[in-house]
């Protein structure tokens, strides 16, 4: 299967810190990748590569195929690559629906000349959104502040759809959240594989791994050791692969 | 307990509604007070009189209101006043004194620029807090300061003195004149009365309602109807979250600043309006914590994110109603300070308690 996202020999040095070295990682339409590692193994470098904070000091970045240049996040957004930090990044002051289109704001003209915030259009379409994606939360002009762990993921990862994702980047989805909330995200990351989305997972939680991602992705100092289809998998050999006692090929 | 009270207060729309409007329940209840305590505190012409010398310090609440909801503060807008006051008034006197230019050109050369002039110090705060990351107590404080001294340097240290009769004719003046007997007259006395008798008529809507109410009226339509607002609320509430969204959080921080020096610089050529001389503000006036407390007892944080300007005005109205109910009730006017003291601890402690509720 050909990848959408793709990574060929891509490098990143910090001084005489190589963090991340000649690494070839893909996901496809529709796949759930996750991506392990230790901490300081590389993960959080190479994806910041491909959302475009770092810039690459080697190799390329291929999207559909053809060598594509990233170099600011703004790059990464405008070919469809939206990232999901683990602090979600809304703005809690405001509600639901002024966070899905924060920055973007859709506005109408009153009188001709005055650019005016189009409340019901942001609202009916956040309604939308969140119906496609089967999400349930209570009143979208309740302030993010009120909203549960496993909401506000949800926001952030509607937002991120609503915007056209193609592909994305969810650093620790689970995290912070409780037993019934992962639930409800990773249920929401399996619609999002069959709505045909490009996914990279990082997360530290083999549970979770294991149950939504097809592919296992395994990190060790800037080099990937790893690269395994889950079914054919047990999570000693991923444990072992990540504390580096047994090496794969 | 707390979270009981947080659940009973949840439940119940019109506990939730007093709770959020908690300072114009106290204005309601102030204003009966008085009413009772203090002769002549219920009147129209005193009603009048408090909304009407408390418009400067609307200007300051405006201006403060837009700062603090993006999470920062301004202190120098009370010297921005002072700045604009006495460029308006020089301007407008060496006009005037040249004799080559009618009323009209002078009062509003002297009022453009002055507006022009006071957004200078707001560029400057604006920069050195998005790009030079200076926090902004001590971007303002200098700005504070240096804007005092420029306009004691413009002024020489005097208020900019005879200027033009028409500018008080405006500032103080009144939409409705009424004498039983004379009928009504629209914007000025009838002709050929003295300016002695003017106590026999009774002055409705002064002028500088309508200013201040067109003011506020756009202001808050800026702030809640427009993306400049939007992006206001969104740097104070998380500013990373803005600036990964794609916000030019670097730009609108300047533009804010600027907003708030233009607000100042307002309640500066306001002022040349209403008191007919250039002033520049003393050191003692501290309008720009009045300002600040205005807008905290309307409900705002200054942690930033939270905020609304109509309830900024309340809090302007609270302090002015304090103020000329205690004096009219016969009370020491030390007791206002401890007064305004109770309320800003109050704000504090109904914000802490209640954070959902804004």
């Amino acid at each position: 299967m050909s990848y959408l996202i793709e990574t060929r020999d891509i490098t990143k040095r910090f001084g005489g810190l190589v963090a991340v070295n000649k690494v070839n990682f893909g996901v496809s339409p529709g796949e759930v990748v996750a991506l392990l590692g230790d901490n300081g193994a590389g993960k959080s470098t190479l994806i910041k590569m491909i959302s475009g904070v770092y810039p690459n000091d080697g190799g390329d970045i291929l999207y559909n195929g053809e060598v594509v240049k990233i170099h600011t996040p703004i790059d990464a957004l405008a070919a469809g690559i939206e990232t999901i930090y683990q602090d979600l990044a809304l703005a809690e002051n405001l509600n639901v629906y002024s966070n899905i289109f924060l920055g973007r704001e859709k506005t109408k003209k009153r009188l001709g000349i005055f650019h005016v915030l189009d409340h019901s259009y942001m609202y009916d379409e956040a309604v939308g959104i969140l119906k496609k994606l089967d999400i349930k939360i209570p009143s979208l002009r309740n302030n993010v502040r009120t909203l549960s762990g496993g909401q506000r993921q949800a926001v952030a990862i509607s937002r991120s759809i609503y915007w056209n994702a193609k592909v994305l980047i969810m650093d620790e989805p689970t995290a912070a959240l409780g037993v019934a909330q992962q639930k409800q995200v990773l249920d929401l990351v399996n619609s999002l594989k069959d709505h045909g989305l490009a996914i990279i997972l990082i997360s530290h939680q083999m549970h979770d791994v294991f149950e939504v991602a097809d592919r296992i992705c395994v990190m060790r100092r800037g080099e990937l050791v790893g690269n395994l289809v889950k079914k054919d998998t047990t999570t000693e050999e991923v444990v072992s692969l990540i504390v580096g006692s047994e090496a794969v090929s | 307990m707390k979270g009981n009270l947080n659940l009973i207060i949840e439940q119940s729309r019109l506990l939730k509604a007093i709770a959020r409007n908690w300072a114009f329940c106290f204005l309601i209840f102030f204003v009966v007070l008085f009413s009772f305590t203090g002769k002549g505190f219920l009147s129209i012409v005193n009603f009048q009189n408090i909304v009407h010398l408390s418009v400067i310090a609307m200007f300051m609440a405006a201006a403060e209101t837009f700062v603090i909801i993006s999470g920062g503060i301004d202190l120098s807008v009370g010297f921005v006043m002072g700045l604009s006051s006495v460029t308006a008034g020089k301007i407008i006197q060496t006009l005037f004194n040249s004799g080559n230019y009618s009323v009209g050109v002078c009062i509003l050369i002297g009022s453009v620029i002055a507006l022009v002039v006071s957004l200078i110090p707001g560029l400057i705060s604006g920069i050195m807090i998005a790009k030079f990351k200076v926090p902004p107590f001590i971007a303002t404080l200098g700005m504070w300061g240096i804007t005092n001294g420029i306009a004691l340097k413009i002024c020489e240290g005097f208020p900019v003195a005879s200027l033009p009769d028409a500018l008080t004719k405006i500032g103080n003046g009144y939409t409705i004149y009424f004498k039983k007997g004379s009928g009504i007259n629209f914007f000025s006395l009838p002709e050929g009365v003295a300016n002695n008798q003017i106590r026999e008529y009774l002055r409705l809507i002064p002028i500088s309602f309508i200013i201040i109410f067109i003011v506020i009226f756009v202001l808050r339509h800026i702030l809640n109807n427009t993306t400049f607002g939007q992006h206001t609320y969104a740097i104070g509430g998380n500013e990373d979250a803005a600036i990964r969204s794609g916000i030019n959080v670097q730009k609108h921080i300047i533009k804010i600043y600027m907003l708030s020096a233009f607000i100042a610089g307002m309640a500066g050529v306001f002022n040349v309006f209403q008191t007919g001389i250039g002033n520049f503000t003393t050191f003692g006036a501290m309008y720009e914590l009045f300002g600040v407390a205005a807008v905290v007892i309307g409900g705002a944080s200054l942690m930033g994110g939270k905020g609304r300007l109509l309830a900024s005005i309340i809090g302007v109205l609270l302090i002015a109603v304090l103020e000329n109910g205690l004096l009219i009730s016969g009370v020491e006017p030390f007791y206002r300070y401890i007064a305004v003291g109770f309320l800003l601890i109050l704000a504090i402690v109904i914000d802490q308690l209640f954070p959902d509720l804004f």
